[in-house]
């Protein structure tokens, strides 16, 4: 049996959660066909998790392409089709591409080893300064501090997931809550072994009375957390929060059925801090955003 | 003897000729076995200028594995490994935010030293510790004050003066000279430079 999973028109973090309610219920092995025909548009989280999504699945799953040119367009320059032939079957017509898009800070980027945190790095930190600064008016010290967040939340792919994961980072207008603010939004998505079950293979863990998804988001990202003894773990997780605070900006964490989010002081975005009974997808995925300075 | 180690070099002598940027913990723990072996080389009793000077990015990962867990090896209130002292040079304000958190979780301190030669002591000391550092760094280049000296200025009894240098000597905050403390830092001023090992 085959599934048609279809994707909505605008592609972020909150409407990937109906991707997810249509494969969680499936058999690992059962046949999919990711339908992004009508897609419109696709954040950063968006690109990951749908390659994170490809990797979960037992059975090689289907994709058609955006029929929109300049969205197809537009994931090709993010580099996602690159990497989404080695993940599905691809079906429709995908135009290459080589103009560079200025929006974009870092394609979707392959993560899987130390080395790979370092080509991240260095390849962000020739961009970083114009997009934060320039574009975004941001003080000129954020751009080492950002380019520190990135680094630790993509160390987590590599320290954490037991398997391979992805990063892109690009800057892009936010209509919907900042009326036309600009943001710059960092997205990892991997589809290993996630917060819960890291945590419980940490030497001597017991399970409480309540352990869950949730739980264990709240153990790593509030209290710092790590399946290490090493009482130096845990603390890429606590800069990343104090960079987001700084900079007031959000932090969101999803984990197998929960996602947990560091807020901004400001109100320009109204998320919930916990979500729990979400449905199931495997690893983390990980989104900041730092909104553009307004006098 | 004061010895110049400088972490950039490190990095690219054990990770990679290409790097300039200190990210990830495999990175942060070969860079610290480099540097280990230096002051294996270096004898029982030195001072080491630790410089960041051409470091690029730190991130917490990196800070925790060379800075902290190269103090925890040298400095501890119990049995210290060798009588080695260091002076983080060329520090800036972005690898200034990862050093402090880790040495804030292990609960450690250390001093660095700006371009002008003065010195800051950063990371977890009691005000007492602090007040007492501050006295002695500002005596200069070289210049040890004894335990009355520093009991005299603190307004602490000789006997508390006395534990709390100790305790700052075990830190490796202070040296130990000419049966006084020189601390860490004004010992380095181009004034009169100071052996540790004559």
């Amino acid at each position: 049996m085959t599934t048609i999973i279809n994707v909505p028109h605008s592609l972020e973090d909150k409407s990937f959660e109906q991707v997810l309610d249509q494969v969680a219920p499936l058999p690992l092995d059962e046949k999919i066909i990711v339908d992004t025909r009508h897609a419109r548009w696709a954040s950063p989280y968006g690109l990951t998790a749908l390659l994170a999504l490809a990797q979960s699945r037992a059975e090689r799953p289907v994709l058609y392409v955006p029929e929109a040119e300049n969205v197809s367009h537009y994931w090709s320059r993010m580099d996602f089709f690159k990497h989404a032939a080695e993940l599905y079957e691809i079906q429709g017509r995908v135009k290459s591409t080589k103009a560079a898009e200025t929006s974009v800070l870092l394609e979707v980027t392959s993560i899987s080893k130390s080395d790979d945190v370092h080509d991240v790095v260095d390849k962000i930190q020739q961009r970083a300064q114009d997009a934060l600064v320039k574009n975004l008016n941001l003080d000129a010290k954020i751009t080492m501090r950002f380019t520190m967040a990135l680094s630790e939340v993509c160390q987590n792919i590599v320290e954490h997931a037991g398997r391979g994961g992805w990063v892109a980072v690009q800057t892009y207008t936010w209509r919907v809550r900042l009326g036309g603010r600009k943001v710059v939004v960092i997205a990892v998505c991997d589809p290993g072994i996630g917060f819960r079950q890291s945590l419980e293979s940490a030497p001597g863990f017991q399970k409480r009375e309540r352990w869950d998804d949730g739980q264990a988001l709240e153990e790593t990202v509030m209290r710092g957390a790590s399946r290490f003894r090493d009482p130096g773990r845990g603390q890429g997780l606590a800069g990343v929060r104090k960079f987001v605070g700084t900079w007031d900006g959000k932090l969101s964490i999803r984990s197998g059925t929960a996602r947990i989010a560091v807020l901004p002081k400001g109100d320009w975005d109204e998320d919930e801090p916990l979500l729990e009974d979400l449905s199931y997808f495997p690893g983390a995925q990980v989104q900041i955003t730092i909104p553009e300075r307004v006098a | 003897m004061i010895n110049h180690i400088d972490v950039s070099s490190m990095l690219r002598k054990s990770v990679c000729e290409l790097y300039s940027n200190l990210v990830t913990r495999p990175t942060g723990a070969a860079v610290r076995c480099e540097i280990e072996q230096e002051l294996d080389r270096i004898g029982d009793r030195a001072l080491t200028v630790i410089d960041f000077s051409h470091v690029g990015l730190l991130d917490f990962s990196c800070a925790d594995e060379i800075v902290a867990k190269l103090l925890l090896q040298y400095v501890s209130l119990d049995a210290p490994r060798r009588e080695v002292y260091f002076l983080f040079r060329g520090i800036s304000e972005s690898h200034m935010d990862a050093i402090e958190a880790v040495l804030e979780r292990h609960k450690l301190a250390l001093v660095t030293q700006h371009a002008d030669g003065g010195s800051r002591l950063v990371g977890i000391v009691d005000v007492d510790e602090r007040s007492a550092w501050e006295i002695i760094s500002h005596l200069g280049a070289g210049v040890s004050a004894d335990v009355i000296e520093v009991a005299d200025a603190t307004g602490l009894s000789l006997e508390r003066a006395e534990r709390m240098l100790d305790t700052l000597w075990r830190r490796r905050l202070v040296i130990r000279h000419d049966n006084g403390y020189v601390a860490v830092g004004s010992a380095t001023a181009p004034v009169e430079p100071m052996r540790l090992d004559a």
